[in-house]
């Protein structure tokens, strides 16, 4: 729990703080103007269509790029000028499967800690290890494991230096159901243990379910920003299927968004008017013969938002 | 590097010899470079700096390029490294490699010829300089190229050529004037030089002048290597 003078005295920096970021690769603007603030422990979703943007701005915050404009920090350090503190506190999952040839998974995690600064860390790796099942894996070359455990790999190598600040670009992609459960298992497990994480997903039921914040980007701006709950609820009311006896009154059509048969998908503005509809139904002596109601989830919040089919 | 030590350590010393056994064996009895030493004494000294300046850029060019090819350089970019730190790995690692490779050749040379180290400290010297030299040029194709067959190009049109007409096999006395001049602007030639000056004590010009070139290129290509790092080129984009 933060003590609320410091929360009142802004002493507790945030866990990322992006400040009008931007950055242009030849005639595409990457990124144009990204303000974001995550805080402390958050499990925090940034969304988008492929080409949004999201991967340029972690790339910027872990320094693999630099921005043109516009100031980034990890915990109050600026990912610029103070980079070796910035990414001391930073572990980045990235998106692509890479891995050196040479080595096998614990020599891997080593290396990786030596990079940190770490000279004898296998107490740690064991623990990681065995949380993401890699422990029969630790002598083996990396060419030898499936996409799943190069995936795994990746995720122990983010956490050797045990970063407060977890960023995850696209983990799951490739990942079979299983491999993808323990995998956010351990995920939310380090976010209950206080880490913050910064997710990138294409699965939005997997944002849905993991996050407490989400933003969503679009041609390198932010679309959307807020409470997972809230970006839910601002898609107002519902939608609702009905098999019918019979035609749908003409007074409802205008609310029907899909047809087949006596089969209909009408979108209600709100879960009052469902009463109105079934009275109009009623009154026309229409027989409904099946219902089912269907909650918005976050695909039509990021279609509506972002405006174009996703992956 | 020792996790492919045969590539590349044992290949290495294993050319040198047979350029050794060669050259020597064909031209030995028609070839006094030096008065009084032998040929194949003569060779050594040139086939070990060969062999560590070729080694010495093939590590750093390599490790770089194979990285940024796998995609695994982002670990190293991911790391709380300065690019001098980055730098200064590279090359260390590239010299390692050099002056062990150059070791090797002395080592298994001796079957054939024993030169002698009259200025052991001028060795060390030249083999310090050219090893690090060819390693901060090997970081700048290493950064530069975007595909093996670039660096492929680099190593073949640049480094190979270089080597060659540097002295290796002849002092640039037997050669024609317009030649000899021409080799005066190689920097290989001054690093086998000198190198062979701590052997024989004789060179082709003086073994200080030698060592200002070295020393210059060095610093030349560790500016240009240090600058390219700061700015992020062909690796943080």
């Amino acid at each position: 729990m933060i003590p609320l003078s410091l929360e009142l005295f802004n002493l507790i920096p945030p866990a990322i703080d992006v400040r009008q970021a931007r950055k242009r690769y030849g005639q595409l603007q990457a990124l144009d103007g990204v303000d974001l603030c995550i805080e402390q422990g958050e499990f925090f979703g940034l969304l988008g269509p492929n080409g949004a943007g999201k991967t340029t701005l972690i790339n910027l915050l872990a320094g693999l790029a630099l921005p043109d404009d516009g100031q980034l920090s990890v915990l109050g350090h600026d990912v610029v000028k103070q980079y070796r503190a910035s990414r001391r506190l930073l572990g980045v999952v990235p998106q692509e499967l890479a891995f050196d040839p040479f080595f096998t998974v614990r020599e891997t995690l080593r290396l990786q800690s030596g990079f940190f600064g770490f000279r004898r860390n296998d107490t740690w790796i064991d623990e990681v290890m065995h949380h993401l099942d890699l422990t029969d894996k630790a002598d083996t070359n990396m060419r030898r494991l499936s996409g799943g455990m190069k995936r795994r790999v990746l995720v122990a190598q983010a956490l050797v230096h045990k970063p407060p600040v977890i960023v995850l670009d696209e983990p799951t992609a490739g990942v079979d159901v299983e491999l993808r459960q323990s995998l956010w298992r351990f995920i939310q497990q380090l976010n209950r243990d206080g880490h913050t994480i910064l997710l990138t997903t294409h699965y939005l039921e997997e944002a849905e379910a993991l996050c407490t914040r989400i933003a969503m980007l679009k041609h390198g701006r932010i679309v959307a920003l807020d409470s997972t709950q809230n970006l839910l609820s601002s898609l107002a009311g519902c939608r609702v299927r009905l098999k019918l006896a019979g035609y749908l009154p003409a007074t409802l059509l205008p609310q029907v968004v899909e047809q087949t048969d006596d089969d209909y998908l009408l979108t209600l503005p709100s879960y009052q008017a469902l009463e109105l509809m079934l009275a109009e139904l009623r009154v026309a002596g229409v027989v409904v013969q099946e219902m089912t109601l269907q909650q918005p989830d976050l695909e039509e919040v990021f279609l509506r938002l972002v405006g174009r089919t996703v992956q | 590097m020792w996790k492919v030590g045969f590539q590349t350590v044992l290949a290495p010393v294993l050319t040198a010899l047979l350029y050794l056994l060669i050259f020597s064996h064909v031209l030995a009895q028609h070839v006094e470079v030096y008065p009084g030493v032998h040929y194949t004494a003569f060779l050594i000294p040139g086939l070990m700096m060969m062999a560590m300046l070729q080694n010495a850029f093939a590590n750093s060019s390599s490790s770089l390029i194979q990285s940024k090819i796998t995609g695994n350089i982002v670990f190293v970019l991911l790391a709380p490294i300065a690019y001098w730190e980055f730098f200064a790995a590279y090359v260390l690692a590239s010299m390692l490699r050099g002056l062990v490779v150059g070791i090797g050749v002395y080592l298994a040379a001796l079957w054939f010829a024993q030169p002698p180290l009259l200025f052991p400290v001028w060795i060390i010297l030249f083999a310090v300089l050219g090893s690090a030299m060819l390693g901060s040029l090997g970081v700048v194709a290493g950064m530069w190229a975007e595909k093996f067959d670039q660096l492929a190009g680099f190593q073949n049109f640049i480094i190979m050529p270089l080597t060659f007409l540097s002295g290796v096999f002849y002092s640039i006395h037997s050669l024609p004037p317009f030649w000899q001049a021409l080799s005066r602007f190689n920097p290989f030639f001054y690093m086998i030089d000198g190198f062979r000056y701590g052997f024989f004590g004789v060179s082709d010009i003086s073994p200080w002048v030698s060592l200002m070139v070295a020393g210059g290129c060095l610093l030349g290509l560790t500016l240009l290597s240090l600058r390219l790092l700061k700015s992020g080129y062909k690796l943080r984009y």
